[in-house]
């Protein structure tokens, strides 16, 4: 572990002593400090308990951006096996910030398609953090497209802080490209399972996430604009993140109550940066599952049910 | 907060006003500044008439001057539940509905209606900005469903014509949903083989613009419609850099191949006709000033368009 939030800091603390005790013990093969360690070991695991037994909204939001969580990359390289990049959308560009192209999950050939933030200063620059130009999402098409006139299933892992607010985006027609990418998500006769990963930011996550299932880790996040973008517009005042997440009610378990999330998956104690093969072995066993199930649908009942799906969703607002 | 403040001032108030030519009679154009005679604004279809500045109009003014005679009849949408996150900001979410139902008359942030258009039968939909920004929360997904359901049913094309700063925050998620949910039912009219037609007003904006406003058959915008994803603010603050002159605009997003055409309010009526008669397949219209459809004129009313 080494980056903590900012609502862990105590939890750094203590977990920092420990290491510390167990270097100069190290160092200094006669000192005995194992009990001392411990417990400071089982301080921490109490106080990691006790910190995420009662996240807010706005400690979600931090923990689904937590740079150390799994990204795209580390699920496709840890559950997908033949992984076939294809590039580009055949008009003008390759964009980096979306992952995609055929591989196989449980020997199942399928389409995959993600948002990939980078995991450090230079691949954080060459994926533009996550956030899609249109030519992100015109690659999505030709991939769904692809994935639609072959039967094959698409898997899409949605991470993004939204789609990039650019010149050059907008020039290229950024909404144009997002609608077109939602259009192809509800046309598509395949199964269609998407899992967000950690941020589901507004236009840039509905385009990839217009799914037969949308299938989030527990703390992720969904929402129609960020917790410091709403505070600004309502409150008048960036500062108010915290009441903002509160009420827009972005967690997983709140759009799992409205109908938009159709599984929450447990994330480990202490969030998905804890155990990162533990989260990404999970996740492929639900896409496993998910995928057997949606195989004995016929492809137009399948369409059917995701169109019907989307039309019925929020008629009980939080009762659902 | 006494006797003298609440009464005795706001009479006096009104008695020197009086005097004073009412607001509504006079507005003030916001580009260049001149003061139009309300009648004369309205009659020019609240076009400036000294720099042509678009101004804000309502579904209603709209429908008026779209469908022949002005005759429509509404299309009743189903009421989504009221306030589904019992959302708080600085007020709550239902004391701004009713705000913004006082202040407009108007249920929610769209209208739909059927009615002929140049003896063209259709279904409209507008979307009201003067209405919380028009923004796209459950209702405006549900006014498109039903735009579309009956178009479907009715075998009439729909022109849709789009203003809204975005998504309804307010609802949270569930506005986000309204991307797909509207999308379905752009599907539904392409899939019956139905022209739908996008008259792009300004502003529209965010999701809006990222789902039912870009999917159109044809697009058409209004001159100096602000049309994007990403506000020109934001972008702005994001990259750092002044925008070129006219960023955003309708003229641009036509340069920039995101539009068919950008007209002018005089002409949108007729071509819409002109565009719709022609992706059904009819002959041309009947140029001039139509008398009100038949079948429906069952009181003669005199045209308003003489």
């Amino acid at each position: 572990m080494n980056n903590y939030l900012e609502f862990e800091k105590p939890l750094a603390e203590i977990e920092g002593k420990a290491e510390e005790l167990r270097a100069m013990a190290r160092a200094n093969e006669e000192m005995d400090i194992e009990k001392e360690a411990a417990a400071l070991d089982k301080k921490a695991e109490a106080l990691l308990k006790e910190l995420y037994e009662n996240l807010t909204p706005w400690r979600k939001c931090q923990i689904a951006r937590h740079p150390d969580r799994p990204h795209c990359k580390d699920y496709i390289e840890t559950l997908f096996t033949e992984y076939t990049p294809l590039a580009g959308d055949r008009n003008f560009a390759d964009d980096h910030a979306v992952m995609g192209g055929l591989a196989r999950i449980g020997g199942t050939p399928v389409v995959i398609i993600g948002h990939e933030k980078g995991h450090n200063t230079k691949t954080r620059i060459e994926r533009n953090f996550g956030m899609a130009r249109p030519e992100g999402y015109r690659k999505a098409i030709r991939l769904m497209e692809l994935a639609d006139k072959f039967g094959l299933p698409i898997i899409s892992l949605v991470d993004t802080a939204g789609a990039y607010p650019g010149k050059g985006a907008e020039e290229r027609g950024q909404s144009e490209a997002i609608a077109r990418s939602t259009e192809k998500c509800l046309q598509v006769k395949v199964p269609f399972i998407s899992v967000i990963i950690g941020e589901g930011g507004s236009g840039g996550a509905v385009a990839f996430a217009t799914a037969d299932r949308v299938v989030m880790l527990e703390h992720s996040t969904y929402a129609v604009i960020s917790p410091e973008g709403c505070a600004s517009i309502l409150w008048k005042d960036a500062e108010k993140m915290r009441e903002a997440a509160e009420a827009l009610r972005l967690t997983a378990q709140d759009l799992e109550k409205l109908g938009v999330a159709d599984r929450v998956l447990p994330e480990p104690l202490g969030g998905a940066q804890r155990d990162r093969a533990g989260t990404m072995a999970s996740v492929g066993k639900e896409i496993e599952t998910l995928l057997k199930e949606l195989k004995q649908k016929k492809p137009d009942q399948l369409r059917k049910e995701r169109r019907q799906k989307y039309l019925d969703i929020g008629a009980k607002g939080l009762a659902a | 907060m006494n006797w003298i403040s609440n009464y005795v001032r706001p009479t006096i108030n009104s008695l020197f006003s009086r005097r004073e030519v009412p607001d509504n009679l006079w507005s003030k154009c916001k580009e260049c500044g001149t003061m139009l005679f309300h009648r004369e604004l309205t009659e020019n279809l609240n076009v400036c008439t000294s720099c042509d500045h678009h101004m804000a109009m309502t579904p209603r003014e709209r429908f008026a001057n779209l469908f022949d005679g002005g005759i429509f009849s509404e299309i009743s949408v189903p009421t989504p539940i009221a306030d589904p996150l019992t959302f708080k900001d600085q007020k709550k979410y239902p004391d701004r509905m009713k705000t913004a139902q006082k202040t407009t008359g108007e249920a929610e942030a769209m209208l739909v209606a059927k009615g002929d258009m140049g003896r063209t039968p259709v279904v409209a939909a507008a979307q009201d900005f003067s209405f919380m920004g028009g923004s796209m929360g459950m209702y405006v997904g549900n006014a498109i469903i039903a735009a579309a359901q009956e178009a479907v049913k009715t075998k009439r094309p729909l022109i849709l014509f789009s203003a809204a700063g975005g998504a309804r925050m307010q609802e949270g998620i569930l506005s986000l949903m309204q991307m797909p949910r509207t999308t379905v039912a752009v599907q539904m009219l392409k899939e019956a083989g139905l022209p739908y037609i996008v008259v792009l007003t300004h502003p529209t904006t965010g999701g809006v613009t990222a789902s039912y406003a870009m999917l159109g058959d044809v697009h058409i915008a209004e001159p100096n419609a602000l049309i994007c994803f990403a506000g020109p603010r934001v972008i702005a603050q994001t990259i750092g850099e002044k925008l070129p002159e006219g960023f955003q605009r309708a003229e641009y997003l036509l340069d920039h191949g995101m539009l068919d055409r950008v007209t002018h309010r005089k002409n949108m009526r007729e071509e819409l006709i002109t565009v719709t008669r022609m992706l059904l397949g009819l002959s041309p219209a009947i140029k001039g000033d139509l008398p009100a459809p038949v079948e429906k004129a069952k009181k003669p009313k005199p045209d308003p368009e003489k």
